[in-house]
């Protein structure tokens, strides 16, 4: 058994044979050529050949994908009738009398050369286009022809990279998944699995040489894992998860655009829980009306410096504007404790949970607050977001808080910099903040209860402890008291309050939280329908 | 020669369909049709010059048409990138 990670393009389990793809090396030879004109006429007729297999690929990929994602081989196309490109291998085999192989070769490294070195994600990724097209004008240089797959089994794919026109190629119902060494999630391999719904792994670090075609693998596109020579254990438990995957599908196309009601007439909203931009799409797969909790912190993971306000701002915008006027409630920093990052500085703590962490630092750090919430508040302008503040155990710090969102107002309006301040809530995640919601509910707009810190908070249980596992009761009443207890005073100040912590998504809870009164519950995107389907069936009058 | 100036909408920017469908616009006319980003210019008729130039969502170029029937190449232009892009 092998088991490696990689990134999952398209969330899926699949299970068979694997079907290694070798490339044959284009060994392209430089050799000189005598007649110049005879090698241009290679190039033209290789290239009249290129536009034909492209408009057939285009074709197949209308059928298959749709026309926006086969949209790419017209790119092809054209690529191919590019002036500077053809003018570069023409050049080449007059002036240096090569053949037309190797001046197809040079030029198309140079220009996904150029592509490679830009400084965004989606030109990068058209490298990869570029060597497509230049590797097929080779191959028909040389007399080669596409790779054949009609004689294939069902299998899993397994590749160093895949181009654009080797994923559309294939028969998509001999794709069981992809499995890749490189490539990117802008590739347009990736978008082609998401759109043919077939899950693949990308970047994952194994040697074709070692595996060989039909050996068994299991590709789990959930936990990023291809194993291969799977054990029985592990089979068993695939054959499983590809079941309950089958069953949410249904589920999907069975609840997908129905009403958050009960059986007597109570709505709620179900909104989704996201950590990143990338994960805009699957709430809308999902049918989730809003995204109840997106976690900031994916911009300040990972890297070696602060993120800029730009930066922030555009990754904002991106997602209220992707989400088209549904709710985005956008947590500010919850660094410290669990999550650690290196340049923030915050030291060895006995008790990080208890210690520097989320608006603690905002508030002692104003210049790191001031920086994401004038991102936020310019943001704003660009759809419906909502800002939260995290870890609040007092009136005294939203006090604050808004007296530095004051003064960030101040600073913009300076600068004729278009902003709007938008819906303010806090999260409800210390037992402090839940006995003084009475105050607290005054001052902001909603709250949104965060179970998993109140519950370690309110039980004295430490998350990371795995000892404890036995004393740790997510239903003890205690928390359920809790949530009343803040549901009661938002209500009475008007005000909306959520729950976005794992609680959220207990559907042994749902009748109850919606008898609390509870106006919102923010899930992963995966559950938001397993929620709806529970809220569907609960009945709160008795 | 005629010019005009336009701030890109398009949440990706000039990505390679606009920038291919830019292409076969321009070359519809004789007139030189070319696209300046921060003093970097690029043929509109070239695609791979077109999509080098990286333009990206909020940038601004410059537009401009010199030739024989520039004064049609010019609408066209504008009304191509106020559609598409």
């Amino acid at each position: 058994m092998l088991k490696l990670s990689g990134k999952a393009v398209y969330k899926g389990i699949a299970m068979g044979p694997v079907a290694v793809l070798k490339k044959d090396d284009q060994q392209v030879k430089r050799t000189k050529v005598t007649d110049a004109d005879a090698e241009l006429a290679r190039v033209g007729k290789a290239g009249e050949k290129a536009r034909m297999q492209l408009q057939a690929l285009y074709d197949k990929a209308v059928k298959e994908v749709g026309e926006a994602s086969a949209a790419i081989f017209e790119v092809h196309q054209m690529m191919l009738e590019d002036d500077d490109y053809l003018e570069s291998i023409h050049n080449m085999i007059r002036t240096e009398m090569v053949n037309a192989e190797y001046a197809v070769a040079v030029t198309g490294d140079n220009f996904s050369e150029m592509f490679a070195s830009m400084d965004d994600d989606y030109m990068k990724a058209r490298s990869a286009d570029v060597k497509d097209i230049s590797n097929r004008l080779v191959r028909n240089l040389m007399g080669q022809e596409d790779m054949d797959f009609t004689s294939m089994e069902p299998s899993v794919i397994v590749a160093d990279d895949l181009s654009p026109s080797e994923t559309v190629q294939m028969d998509k119902s001999k794709i069981l998944a992809f499995v890749t060494v490189h490539g990117s999630t802008n590739s347009h391999t990736s978008i082609l699995a998401r759109m043919m719904n077939i899950p693949a792994l990308i970047g994952v670090p194994l040697d074709l040489n070692e595996i060989s075609t039909g050996t068994k693998v299991v590709v789990d596109g959930f936990k990023g894992e291809v194993i291969f020579d799977p054990s029985e254990e592990v089979c068993a438990e695939t054959e499983k998860a590809m079941k309950e995957e089958e069953e949410k599908l249904q589920l999907l196309h069975t609840l997908k655009g129905k009403e958050n009601v009960t059986l007597d007439g109570h709505k709620v909203n179900i909104y989704a829980n996201i950590g990143g931009v990338g994960d805009v799409g699957y709430v809308l797969e999902n049918d989730a009306g809003g995204i109840g909790l997106f976690r900031s912190e994916f911009l300040y993971l990972g890297r070696n410096d602060f993120p800029t306000e730009e930066e922030q701002f555009q990754a904002y915008r991106q997602v209220v504007q992707t989400m088209a006027g549904k709710k985005v409630i956008i947590r500010t920093l919850d660094i410290g404790a669990d999550k650690q990052v290196d340049y923030f500085n915050l030291g060895q703590e006995d008790n990080p949970a208890l210690g520097y962490r989320a608006i603690r630092i905002c508030l002692k750090q104003p210049d790191i607050f001031k920086t994401q919430l004038r991102a936020l508040l310019r943001a704003a302008m660009f759809g419906n977001l909502s800002i939260m503040y995290p870890m609040i155990t007092s009136t005294e710090e939203v006090k604050k808080i808004y007296a530095i969102v004051d003064e960030v107002k101040a600073e913009l309006d300076e600068s004729q910099i278009p902003y709007k301040v938008p819906e303010q809530g806090i999260m409800i995640e210390t037992p402090a903040s839940v006995m003084v919601s009475d105050e607290l509910a005054e001052l902001v707009d909603f709250f949104s209860v965060g179970t998993n810190d109140l519950t370690q908070y309110t039980l004295a249980i430490d998350r990371q402890n795995e000892k404890l596992d036995d004393f740790y009761n997510p239903h003890h009443k205690a928390i359920l008291r809790m949530i009343r207890m803040a549901a009661e005073n938002a209500h009475k100040c008007g005000k909306w309050i959520g729950i976005c912590g794992e609680l959220g998504a207990d559907t042994e809870l749902t009748e109850e939280f919606l008898r609390m009164g509870i106006d919102e519950l923010s899930v992963s995107p995966s559950m938001v329908l397993k929620v709806r389907k529970a809220v569907r069936e609960a009945k709160i009058d008795k | 020669m005629q010019k005009f100036e336009y701030t890109v909408k398009d949440e990706v920017g000039i990505h390679a369909r606009p920038a291919g469908l830019l292409v076969k616009e321009a070359k519809k006319f004789q007139s030189k049709v070319m696209i300046t980003k921060e003093g970097k210019s690029a043929d509109a008729s070239k695609l791979m010059a077109v999509m080098g130039l990286g333009v990206k969502c909020g940038q601004t170029v410059e537009v401009s048409v010199e030739g024989d029937d520039e004064a049609e190449a010019f609408e066209a232009m504008k009304s191509f990138f106020e559609t598409n892009l």
